[in-house]
């Protein structure tokens, strides 16, 4: 398993397999597949997708732990770029077909109405996720400092939870089905830290019990 | 060579319709997310396809309507596979998948209320209560994407003189088809069923108010609202109420699913209003389907010279 997943070519496959999505929206684009609202089709596909590969990125971590299997790691950093790409295809039909480059407008919508508020929201949280995500800035900014700030992540899920729950007209269903995971893998990490936090302080009176290993 | 007029076609010619019931299928088949067991009935339906689809009665004889807008009819299979009809599911593609068993034999539309005539039509009576005309409307949907269509009817106050409605009668109440049997995606739909509707009286005897029994020269396909809807042009969608059970004529405003569903969203009147946004998204321009780009939406969805004066006076932005 360990061998498995630091192949370098398990890392080549899981790239490939991320763009599956966007290789089958070009596929229905040119086989006259997208329906009979393609802008729509597009919005909401790339919307979908951004949200699964959030909830993905989310559960790197909680896996990691619960499979014992760290090296999943590797694959995070990719996941949460997937979403970000999904995501700036999604906000790219925004401003182009939606709005036309008209930034008069885009802002004034922005502005007024919560949904797009908050999805722009969750977008402006994730773009410097997506910038500080190389080494290089894992270096400048300091593991702590860079950790802290890459928890943004959590509130960009929540944002597009409620973007997606307020953008539907009344079936709500597929909105509190990511709400729900969104809402596990945040739980989780909620009972993992307070679980931590105790086992922390007991480990100051019966220093045998510490974590030989401490998770970061 | 053999040149055929543009005046030749029917909308027969625009896309045969065994082309493009296998080329959807088809798109079904390759979906490649699928799920195996979703692939696997979908499978099933390409192997056979269901021969209640798309059972339709050809019209013929249909008069022209200077009502009918000059604009070029969206293709039948935009028309029928982008559908609001959240009785058969909220997803547009869901009433063309989901209606197709949908059995509208021995319907029955009753008027009743404050008529001195209330009676009960079957479809046979409707179809002969007026000629039926052609009418190619705009249709303005609420989540601001638009359509051309080529319905057939006839206007809605052939229905009322033919009932006369007491002078107590000052609206219409209107009252789609449910059974949850037939419609159990309805149950998700997140609002009540039956759907109801509702016009003011002088909405309803408006001559481009139509009682339609069909487009595209054939009668209406199931997620289209058969077998018999109402079509108001110049408001959005939803208010356009399909597959009509009931009528009934009162004296109090009735009320109306979307409205009950969410009142600061949907209002009673809900005129096509470019000025008045949606809470959620503006209502200043909109998305032809077929078009990438948006266009400006038209007040009253272009219909201001029919409609206007109905609302002289009005407020309409309080009243939605």
């Amino acid at each position: 398993m360990r061998a498995l997943l630091t192949s370098k070519w398990t890392k080549v496959a899981v790239f490939f397999v991320c763009l599956i999505p966007l290789c089958a929206l070009v596929w229905r684009a040119f086989h006259n597949g997208l329906g009979a609202n393609p802008v729509e089709f597009i919005q909401l596909t790339t919307g979908d997708w951004t949200l699964r590969f959030l909830v993905f990125t989310l559960s790197v971590t909680p896996l990691r732990k619960l499979l014992h299997l760290p090296d999943l790691i590797r694959f995070r950093r990719m996941l949460g770029l997937f979403a970000f790409s999904y995501l700036c295809i999604h906000f790219l039909t925004y401003l182009v077909l939606d709005q036309s480059f008209d930034f008069a407008a885009i802002w004034k919508d922005i502005a007024k109405r919560p949904f797009i508020t908050v999805g722009f929201l969750g977008f402006l949280l994730l773009l410097p996720l997506a910038i500080t995500s190389t080494a290089g800035w894992i270096r400048r900014l300091g593991g702590k400092r860079w950790q802290k700030l890459h928890r943004a992540i959590y509130f960009a899920a929540v944002c597009g939870v409620i973007h997606y729950y307020w953008k539907v007209k009344s079936d709500v269903r597929m909105p509190l089905f990511y709400g729900a995971l969104v809402g596990i893998l945040l739980l989780w990490r909620l009972g993992d830290w307070f679980f931590k936090r105790r086992s922390a302080s007991g480990a100051k009176l019966s220093p045998q019990h510490a974590p030989a290993n401490p998770a970061p | 060579m053999l040149v055929r007029k543009a005046t030749d076609l029917t909308y027969a010619d625009i896309t045969p319709k065994q082309v493009y019931l296998n080329r959807r299928k088809f798109l079904q088949a390759m979906g490649i997310v699928s799920a195996t067991a979703v692939a696997g009935r979908r499978l099933l339906e390409l192997a056979a396809p269901s021969q209640t689809a798309f059972a339709a009665t050809k019209f013929s004889d249909l008069a022209k309507s200077p009502f009918s807008t000059a604009e070029k009819p969206n293709s039948l299979q935009d028309v029928t596979h982008y559908n609001n009809f959240y009785e058969f599911g909220t997803d547009k593609s869901d009433p063309a998948k989901n209606s197709q068993k949908f059995d509208t034999s021995n319907w029955v539309v009753s008027v009743e209320g404050d008529v001195a005539k209330p009676r009960k039509f079957s479809m046979d009576e409707i179809l002969k209560l007026a000629p039926l005309e052609e009418r190619i409307y705009r249709h303005r949907c609420v989540e601001a994407w638009s359509i051309v269509v080529p319905w057939i009817g006839f206007s809605f106050s052939n229905l009322v003189k033919l009932v006369e409605p007491t002078p107590k009668a000052q609206f219409v109440a209107f009252q789609s088809y449910y059974d949850s049997k037939q419609m159990p995606q309805g149950r998700w739909a997140g609002i009540e069923f039956p759907y109801v509707e509702g016009l003011r009286m002088d909405e309803a005897m408006n001559p481009l108010t139509l009682l339609c029994v069909g487009m595209y020269g054939e009668s209406l396909p199931n997620q289209d609202g058969a077998p018999v809807r109402m079509v108001i042009p110049w408001k959005y969608g939803f208010k356009s109420i399909k597959s009509l059970v009931k009528i009934k004529f009162q004296s109090k405003m009735p009320p109306t699913t979307w409205n009950l569903a969410a009142s600061n969203e949907y209002g009673f009147y809900s005129n096509v209003n470019p000025n008045v946004d949606h809470p959620r998204w503006s209502q200043a321009s909109e998305r032809r389907l077929g078009e990438i780009f948006k266009r400006k939406t038209l007040m009253f969805n272009g219909y201001g010279e029919q409609v206007a004066s109905l609302y002289n006076g009005m407020d309409l932005k309080k009243y939605y």
